[in-house]
């Protein structure tokens, strides 16, 4: 990083797309770079796939695809000499994950010959050391949560701490090409550097908020990347791609999406309030955007993520297509968990609460369940069953015992033994180890590098 | 002529679902005007939403966006994202309960 004093006019944000292994063309990160980009960021995870990503440390996204993205990203950082930041590694964050990026980004250094400085900066949390915290007092709970006990902590198979933008400023400063961050907040990874050179945190994290799905906030999301320029008085935002658009009610539309409050966000170290936002058309692709504050927090907060073995699941799929039974198909579902449930008594000795079964009748009602008022007789029913128990065998060993019933289980009026359409054989796949989400917590930090470890990789050169 | 719009998802641009992280789901209904906006606003209450969704309406956070002519509505997800009986993991589908309410 060159050495400069005192803040800049304004700083060029890139976001390539909205997902690392997402995709883009290449012309995209032409066009940034030629707008004047000074830093690419990217997110590279979500918790949006749900639990499993983080409960088992492995990512949603396809190594080659991410290879693909991070061996065009990291041509362009190098010969714009400008930082690549890349957030939430792996999908979850955890170590692993940004090891695995970590793996991927050596190897393209070493093939096409780049000499970048990396920094990787883990997120991953010892449940120990949380557990102090929390006898002192200093984590807390998130609506609509309760309030967080030991044994839940000592569940979780991975908890991850979301970095705000300080941990990835610090890379920055230790002479960072390229920052590899574990769970961070969406908005840091594109605020960090903004914020390094002096821009104003309010515009810095509307933008960042506006600008970290990529062309969400465009008038059509899947071409891709976006590009904003944050100075002092607010910020500018356009498209990427030449045939998409920034209005002002796309952009101001994206304070809606996945949010629960679409006025105030918060970050660990305070909220963003745009409910004053004034957006403007600067001409038919490009939007300003001015009147956004930040308001610093009296305390420090750093959000709490974990996951931990909810049970080990099979699930079996059957096909239903008779009329007879489709008319009556509540109460075939009736019948049917009351069979599972009494064999499941009956040979494996198995009190009920002591395993769960999701019976769900797709074509029918699974989706919405008691949500759905007065489906319509279906042509034909998927009937998946989802089986959790607490070791994986007993789960097989209940679905070997559903089996017989999803083959041939007859309402009570009927004198003959149906046979139903199994879609595998066998019809049955197990799962392994299932996932939830059991952290919705904050926990106090007097330091918000304090809980993040950083490491630098020098480059060869 | 087709016939009448009578349903708000009849009237809207989109009505839309989705996961406001693990914890949290949120909807929203994008009116094309300030008229449809207007009766989609009367409409959408914490009554109407605790009935649809089976979430206590205190629960229910209730946004109106005139500018954008949107009505959000965030709740806590009744079931958690992933959970054995969760059946819409990003919670995707939900927006169907609200776009089927009868407007007239």
């Amino acid at each position: 990083m060159p050495d400069q004093s005192g803040p800049p006019d304004g700083v060029g944000i890139l976001v390539p797309t909205g997902m690392l292994g997402g995709g883009f063309s290449p012309e995209t990160i032409t066009r940034g770079i030629s707008l004047g980009a000074d830093v690419i960021a990217v997110d590279g995870g979500s918790t949006d796939s749900g639990p499993y990503y983080l409960g088992a440390g492995v990512a949603k996204t396809a190594g080659d695809a991410v290879r693909r993205d991070l061996r065009l990203l990291l041509a362009a950082a190098s010969s714009a000499r400008i930082p690549l930041i890349v957030g939430s590694c792996g999908t979850s964050g955890t170590d692993s994950g940004v090891n695995w990026i970590a793996g991927i980004v050596h190897a393209i250094c070493m093939q096409d010959a780049l000499d970048l400085t990396v920094a990787k900066i883990f997120s991953e949390q010892d449940p120990g050391q949380l557990m102090a915290q929390l006898e002192r007092g200093r984590i807390h709970a998130l609506p609509p949560s309760e309030p967080l006990d030991a044994v839940t902590l000592r569940r979780c198979a991975h908890i991850v701490a979301m970095m705000g933008h300080e941990p990835i400023e610090q890379a920055l400063r230790a002479g960072a090409d390229v920052v590899l961050a574990g769970r961070a907040t969406d908005t840091a990874v594109s605020a960090a550097f903004a914020l390094m050179r002096g821009m104003p945190p309010g515009p810095t994290w509307h933008a960042a908020k506006i600008i970290e799905c990529g062309g969400q906030c465009t008038t059509n999301p899947a071409a891709g990347g976006v590009f904003a320029r944050i100075d002092h008085r607010g910020f500018t935002i356009e498209p990427l791609d030449p045939d998409t658009a920034c209005t002002p009610a796309s952009v101001a539309a994206h304070m809606l999406y996945e949010t629960v409050n679409p006025y105030t966000m918060r970050e660990p170290g305070g909220t963003i309030e745009v409910a004053g936002a004034r957006y403007t058309a600067i001409d038919e692709r490009t939007v300003r955007v001015e009147g956004s504050r930040f308001e610093p927090a009296d305390q420090y907060t750093v959000k709490l993520e974990g996951a931990a073995v909810s049970g080990y699941e099979t699930v079996s799929f059957t096909g239903i297509r008779d009329p007879q039974i489709l008319r009556s198909i509540d109460e075939w579902a009736e019948v049917f968990t009351k069979a599972l449930t009494g064999r499941v008594e009956t040979v494996l000795e198995l009190a009920p609460g002591s395993w769960g079964a999701d019976l769900r009748l797709y074509g029918y009602n699974a989706i919405l369940g008691e949500l759905e008022t007065d489906p319509a007789t279906p042509a034909e029913v998927g009937v998946m069953l989802l089986v959790s128990a607490a070791d994986q065998q007993t789960a097989t060993e209940i679905s070997k015992l559903a089996n017989p019933l999803l083959l041939h289980l007859p309402l009570p009026t009927m004198s003959y033994l149906p046979s139903f359409a199994f879609a595998t054989s066998p019809a049955h796949i197990d799962r392994g180890a299932a996932y939830e989400f059991v952290l919705n917590h904050v926990i106090d930090v007097d330091s918000p590098t304090g809980m993040f470890r950083l490491e630098m990789e020098p480059g060869h050169a | 002529m087709p016939d009448a719009p009578r349903t708000l998802g009849d009237l809207a641009l989109e009505v839309r679902s989705k996961n406001a992280g693990p914890f949290w789901m949120t909807l929203e209904a994008f009116m094309p005007d300030d008229q449809t906006f207007r009766i989609a606003d009367a409409l959408i209450t914490a009554e109407l939403i605790s009935e649809l969704y089976h979430v206590a309406s205190a629960s229910v956070q209730l946004f109106r966006v005139p500018d954008l002519r949107v009505v959000k509505v965030s709740f806590p997800r009744p079931i958690t994202q992933g959970s054995l009986h969760d059946r819409d993991m990003h919670a995707g589908q939900h927006h169907v309960p609200l776009a089927n309410v009868l407007c007239s």
